[in-house]
C-alpha cells in the first residue's frame, strides 16, 4: 500500500541548483495542479510529464539527484514552451521561468546535442545574435533569395520538403525581406512633438532591427507624437533574451551587461521595448545578475526602468488627434507579454483609443502560438499543434486583421495564415497605432 | 515497489500499445515519477503503467487485460485530487482519462450535456456560456479538475450551499465495470425508474469502476448576483455572523470564510483586496431574480454588521466580483508562499459548532508544533484546515497526520463527518470506524464487492485496510503512524 515514505528519497541537502543556478522556488509548488489545463502542452498531449507540475518536478527531482537527464527527462523539459502561462495561474508564486531556464542550462552544459544543432547553436548564439553586421549580412543574404525568386520557386515546387531536419519550419518562417533602404537603421534622436512629456530610450532588437524595422521607426513616431524624446543608443546588440531561453548563461549574463551600460549612457527616464521576449528578459535582469555584487544594484535600477511600449502608452490618454481605421481586428498576447510581464489591459485600451476599429476577442488569446522564441524550429511538431489551433481560434473571429505585440508571433500567425491561404494581415500593435497617427503603411515584413 | 519482471512488463507494454497506441502508454521510471501523487503530496506510490485510452472501447480492452493479469487498475483525472484517491496501488495501471475530453453534445432545451470525464469542469461552462448557462457544481479546482475526478469524489464548492454537489447534477453515465463490460447507470432525465444507480455510482471514488461518459445537467445563468465581503477582527464574530445569515432565512448561494494566515496567503498570491490585518473575512454570495436582490443584500449586510464586521462591502461590479472569488478559489494553492507543503483537512460539522471547532483545531496544530490557515465552506460547516509544514524536516510528515487524525476525531465527536468533498480516498482510509460501526462498513464493502469483486478496481481505498484479510492484490498491510499512537483502529 501506498503510504508515507519517510525521507528516504530526499539526498539532497542544501540549496538546490542547476548548472549553477538555484532553483529552490520548486519547494514553492505544493502540487495543487491548478496550472495543469493552461498549459498548451498538457492540453494537447495529456502527458503530465508535459505539464508545469510534472516539469517542476522532473527539475525538482533533477536537482535532488533523483532522476538524471536521461533522454525522457530532456525531452520533457525541452518540449516546454517557456511560455509562462502557467506562472499567471499558480497561486503559490512558482517562479517557473527562472526554473527552466535553469534546466534547459544544464541541458545544454550535459548534453549539448549533435553537430548539427551544436553548429546551429553557435551560428545563432555565438555569432549572429552578439554581432549586428554577421546578422546584417545574412539579411541581405535572405533578400537575396527572396527577390530572385528562388523563393517563390522553392515554395511552389514542394522543394522544401527535401530540405533536412527542421530546416523546413525555417523556410515556411522566413519574413519577406524589406528592401535594403527600409532596413536602415533609426536615427540616434528623434524629438518629442508638442508638450514633452518623458526621456525615453529605445531598444531596437537585434532581430527586430533587421526584420521589422518598420516597426522601430513606427515607435520612435508614435513615441515623440506623444510628448517623448526618444534616444536610440548606438551600439546596442541583442539583450541576450534568446540565449537565456536557450540555455546559453555565460553569453546571456555578458550580453546582459553591455545592454545596461549602453542603456545608462543614454540617461533615459524608461528603457520601451516593443519585442516581448526581450522586454520580460530585460526586466528580469535584476534577478539574472543577482548574484554578482558589482552589478546586482546596477542591474535592479535598470530592470526597473524597463517598459513594454503598450505599458507605457497607457499610462496617459493617446495625444490627439487620431484619424479613424476602419479595420475589425482581435488582439493576440505574446507570452512574454501577457504571462512574463502580465500585462493585459494596456494593449487593448489602446486599441480601444483607434476611433473606427472594431475589436473582437479572441478565444485563448493568451494561448502560446508555438512560436517561443526558436521552439517553432526546435519543436516544430508540436509547434505545428499550437498554431493550428491558434489560427482555428483567428478565423473564428472574422477579424481582417489580427494585433500583437512581438515579431516571433507575427512571423508564426503569418505563416500559418499564409499556409491556409488565409487574407488576414497581421500587425504590430504600434503599426496601427502609428496608422491612425496618419502614417501611410509601410511595407510590412 | 513494482512487482513485474522486466520480461512481464515488456511484453504487456506491447498489449497495452496494441488496444490505445504507441503513444498512449508509459512506462519509463522518469514519467512514472510525476504520477505518483496527486494534490496530496504526503502519499506516494508507483504504477508499472500509465495508459492513455480515448474510447471506452479502450478502457474496457485496459480492464479486461488487467483482470486477466491480476494487476490492479485505478483512473486518473487531472490528479487534483486531495485524499490520494488516484494513486495505484504500488504497481499496476494507471489509465488516465485525460484525452478522453470532449464535449460529444448539448443539449439545451433538455438543458443537458453529454461529456467525456476527461473534460476540464470549468470548460464545460465555457462551452455553454455563450447561451447563457453553466455547470453548477464549482470545486475551487474548477479550472483543472475533471469532471470524472468530480462524480467519483461527488465534488462540491462554494455554491453547493444553494445548488447541491454534484449528485445532484449527474443524469446518467456510461461505466466501464470493473469486469471490461460497457454499461449505462441513469440516463437523459432527472428520474429513471428502479434502482438509482447513477446515485449510487457517483461518489463511489473509482472503487466500482470507470466513468467513460457523463450526463449533466447545465443550468441558465442566474439573472442577477451579488458579492459581499465582510471583514472581521475576530474569528468567532465570523462565525456567529454565519449562524445569523442562515438563522434569518437567506439563502446564500454561497457562504464562504478565511483566516488571517489565508487571507495573506491569499493577497501575496493575486492581490485580490481582502484586508490583510482583518482576523477572518466572509465572502458571501446571493444570487436569483433581479427583484428584490438589494433587499436581500442588505439583510445580509446588516446581519454581518449585527455580528461585529469592522466592515461590509459589496463588489461594485463583475471584475471586482472575479478578483475576490480568484483569490477564494486559489487559497490552497496560495499556500505556497507561506509554506513548501501543506495537508488540506475536510471535516464537515454543525454550523453552530464552528467557533469551538475552530479553537481545537488551533489548539491541536499548535500542539504538534505546526501552522494552520483555515479556509473553508463556512455555509455548509464544511472545514478545511490546511496544515502547513516541510516535508524536509525529519518526520513533520508524520507529525501533520497525527494532527490530521486529532482533528477528525474532533469533527466526529461533535456530531460530524470525516469528509464533506474531497473523500476518503487513501488518506481517510483508516478514520472510517470514527464513524461507521463495524456493520456499516460490512454493508458498503458488500456494496463495494457487488461492483468490483475482484478488488483490482482502485484497492486500497475508501475501507480501512483489515489486518486479518488482505485485499486482493499486492495490498501489503502496513501500520499507520496513527494506527501506532492509537488513533485509528482496524478491524
Ligand atoms: C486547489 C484545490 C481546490 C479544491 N477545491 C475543491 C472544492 O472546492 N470542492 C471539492 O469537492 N474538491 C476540491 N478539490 C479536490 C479535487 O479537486 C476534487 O476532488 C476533484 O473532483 C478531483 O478531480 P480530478 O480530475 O483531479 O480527479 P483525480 O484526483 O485524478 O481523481 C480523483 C478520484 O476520481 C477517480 N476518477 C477519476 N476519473 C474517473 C473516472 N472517469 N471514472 C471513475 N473514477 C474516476 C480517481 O480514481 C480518484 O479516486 C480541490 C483540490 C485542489 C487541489
Ligand atoms: S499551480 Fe503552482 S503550485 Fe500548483 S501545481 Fe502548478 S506550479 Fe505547482
Ligand atoms: S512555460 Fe508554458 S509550456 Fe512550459 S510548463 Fe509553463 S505553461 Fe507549460
Amino acid at each position: 500500500m501506498a503510504h508515507i515514505v519517510e525521507d528516504a528519497r530526499r539526498t539532497a541537502t542544501g540549496p538546490l541548483v542547476l548548472h549553477g543556478l538555484s532553483v529552490e522556488g520548486v519547494n514553492q509548488c505544493v502540487h495543487c495542479g491548478l496550472c495543469l489545463a493552461s498549459c498548451p502542452t498538457f492540453a494537447e498531449l495529456g502527458t503530465e510529464m508535459d505539464s508545469p507540475r510534472g516539469r517542476i518536478f522532473l527539475i525538482k527531482a533533477l536537482a535532488e539527484g533523483r532522476t538524471a537527464l536521461t533522454d525522457t527527462t530532456v525531452q520533457h523539459l525541452s518540449l516546454c514552451l517557456d511560455c509562462r502561462a502557467c506562472e499567471t495561474v499558480c497561486p503559490a508564486g512558482v517562479p517557473y521561468g527562472r526554473l527552466i531556464e535553469a534546466a534547459k542550462a544544464e541541458i545544454e552544459h550535459a548534453r549539448p546535442g549533435s553537430p548539427a544543432r551544436r553548429l546551429f547553436r553557435w551560428l545563432n548564439f555565438g555569432l549572429l545574435l552578439g554581432r549586428p553586421w554577421a546578422l546584417r549580412l545574412a539579411a541581405t543574404a535572405l533578400r537575396l533569395y527572396q527577390v530572385s525568386g528562388l523563393q517563390a520557386l522553392v515554395r511552389r515546387s514542394r522543394l522544401v520538403r527535401l530540405l533536412p531536419g527542421t530546416l523546413p519550419a525555417w523556410e515556411a518562417l522566413l519574413p519577406s525581406l524589406p528592401p535594403r533602404h527600409e532596413r536602415a537603421p533609426l536615427p540616434s534622436y528623434v524629438m518629442a512633438e508638442g508638450a514633452r512629456r518623458a526621456r525615453v530610450a529605445l531598444l531596437t532588437g537585434c532581430v527586430q532591427s533587421v526584420v521589422f524595422g518598420a516597426h522601430n521607426r513606427a515607435t520612435a513616431r508614435v513615441l515623440a507624437k506623444n510628448g517623448c524624446d526618444v534616444i536610440v543608443p548606438e551600439g546596442q546588440g541583442c539583450c541576450g533574451a534568446l540565449n537565456a531561453h536557450g540555455g546559453d548563461h555565460a553569453r546571456a549574463l555578458e550580453m546582459s551587461r553591455r545592454t545596461i551600460e549602453t542603456f545608462e549612457a543614454a540617461r533615459a527616464d524608461a528603457v520601451i521595448v516593443n519585442t516581448s521576449g526581450c522586454g520580460a528578459h530585460m526586466k528580469g535582469y535584476g534577478a539574472l545578475l543577482d548574484g554578482d555584487p558589482a552589478w546586482a544594484e546596477r542591474a535592479r535600477r535598470f530592470a526597473a526602468s524597463v517598459q513594454d511600449l503598450s505599458e507605457f502608452l497607457a499610462k496617459a490618454p493617446l495625444v490627439p488627434p487620431l484619424s479613424p481605421v476602419a479595420l475589425r481586428v482581435t488582439y493576440h498576447d505574446p507570452c512574454h507579454v501577457v504571462h512574463g510581464q502580465k500585462i493585459r489591459k494596456e494593449p487593448r485600451q489602446l486599441l480601444a483609443q483607434i476611433p473606427g476599429l472594431s475589436v473582437v476577442d479572441l478565444v485563448e488569446s493568451d494561448w502560446c502560438c508555438g512560436s517561443a522564441g526558436i521552439y517553432n524550429l526546435t519543436q516544430p511538431e508540436m509547434a505545428g499543434r499550437l498554431l493550428e489551433r491558434k489560427i482555428r481560434h483567428v478565423l473564428e473571429t472574422g477579424a481582417e486583421a489580427v494585433v500583437t505585440a512581438n515579431p516571433g508571433c507575427i512571423l508564426q500567425i503569418q505563416a500559418g495564415l499564409r499556409a491556409r491561404g488565409a487574407e488576414v494581415q497581421v500587425l504590430h500593435l504600434v503599426e496601427l497605432l502609428d496608422r491612425a497617427y496618419g502614417r501611410p503603411a509601410e511595407r510590412g515584413p | 515497489m513494482a512487482t513485474l519482471t522486466s520480461g512481464r512488463k515488456t511484453a504487456l507494454r506491447r498489449e497495452l500499445e496494441a488496444i490505445v497506441g504507441p503513444g498512449g502508454v508509459l512506462s519509463d521510471p522518469d514519467e512514472l515519477l510525476v504520477y505518483e501523487s496527486d494534490g496530496l503530496t504526503l502519499f506516494r506510490a508507483l504504477a508499472d503503467f500509465v495508459v492513455f485510452p480515448t474510447s471506452a472501447e479502450h478502457v474496457a480492452a485496459v480492464v479486461r487485460l488487467a483482470g486477466r493479469e491480476g494487476l490492479p487498475f485505478v483512473a486518473r483525472g487531472a490528479g487534483t485530487g486531495l485524499s490520494g484517491g488516484c494513486l495505484p496501488a504500488e504497481g499496476g495501471l494507471v489509465i488516465s482519462m485525460m484525452r478522453m475530453n470532449r464535449i460529444l453534445e448539448i443539449d439545451y432545451e433538455n438543458q443537458l450535456a453529454v461529456v467525456e470525464p476527461g473534460l476540464v469542469n470549468l470548460h464545460l461552462s465555457w462551452a455553454v456560456v455563450p447561451k447563457g448557462y453553466y455547470y453548477a457544481p464549482d470545486p475551487s479546482s474548477q479550472q483543472a479538475c475533471t469532471l470524472g475526478g468530480n462524480i467519483a469524489n461527488n465534488s462540491g464548492g462554494p455554491h453547493t450551499l444553494k445548488y447541491g454537489v454534484t449528485t445532484n447534477h449527474v443524469l446518467g453515465l456510461e461505466v466501464v465495470m470493473p469486469d471490461g463490460e460497457i454499461v449505462w447507470l441513469g440516463g437523459r432525465t432527472r428520474a429513471t425508474p428502479g434502482y438509482d444507480l447513477a446515485g449510487v455510482f457517483v461518489g463511489s471514488e473509482g472503487t466500482f469502476g470507470i466513468a467513460t461518459k457523463i450526463v449533466v445537467r447545465i443550468l441558465k445563468k442566474p439573472q442577477a448576483v451579488k458579492t459581499v465581503l465582510a471583514v472581521f477582527d475576530q474569528v468567532d464574530h465570523a462565525s456567529a455572523a454565519v449562524s445569523a445569515i442562515i438563522a434569518r432565512g437567506l439563502v446564500p448561494a454561497a457562504v464562504e470564510m478565511m483566516d488571517q494566515l489565508t487571507i495573506q496567503a491569499v493577497e501575496d498570491a493575486f492581490g485580490c483586496g481582502y484586508p490583510r490585518d482583518a482576523a477572518a473575512a466572509l465572502l458571501v454570495e446571493l444570487d436569483g431574480l433581479r427583484v428584490g436582490m438589494d433587499a436581500q443584500t442588505e439583510r445580509i449586510v446588516q446581519a454581518c454588521r449585527d455580528a461585529g464586521a469592522r466592515e461590509v462591502r459589496t463588489a461594485r461590479d463583475e471584475a471586482e466580483r472575479a478578483l475576490l472569488w480568484k483569490g477564494r478559489k486559489s487559497a490552497f494553492g496560495a499556500f505556497g508562499r507561506v509554506s513548501p507543503a501543506y495537508m488540506v483537512m475536510d471535516g464537515v460539522i454543525p454550523r453552530t459548532k464552528l467557533p469551538y471547532v475552530l479553537r481545537r483545531v488551533n489548539e491541536i496544530v499548535a500542539a504538534h508544533g505546526l501552522r494552520v490557515g483555515n479556509v473553508f465552506h463556512a455555509g455548509d460547516g464544511n472545514l478545511h484546515p490546511n496544515i502547513l509544514y516541510d516535508p524536509r524536516v525529519p518526520g513533520a510528515e508524520a507529525r501533520v497526520v497525527e494532527a490530521g487524525a486529532e482533528i477528525m476525531k474532533v469533527c466526529a465527536e461533535v456530531g460530524g463527518s470525516i469528509s464533506g468533498e474531497h473523500g476518503i480516498g487513501l488518506e481517510k482510509a483508516d478514520f472510517m470506524p470514527f464513524i461507521f460501526s463495524a456493520a456499516d462498513l460490512a454493508v458498503m464493502q458488500r456494496l463495494k464487492n457487488a461492483f468490483n469483486p475482484t478488488g483490482l478496481c482502485n484497492p486500497g481505498k475508501v475501507f480501512p485496510t483489515k489486518k486479518s484479510c488482505v485485499e486482493v492484490g499486492p495490498v501489503a498491510y502496513t501500520p499507520h503512524a496513527i494506527e501506532a499512537k492509537g488513533l485509528a483502529q482496524r478491524f
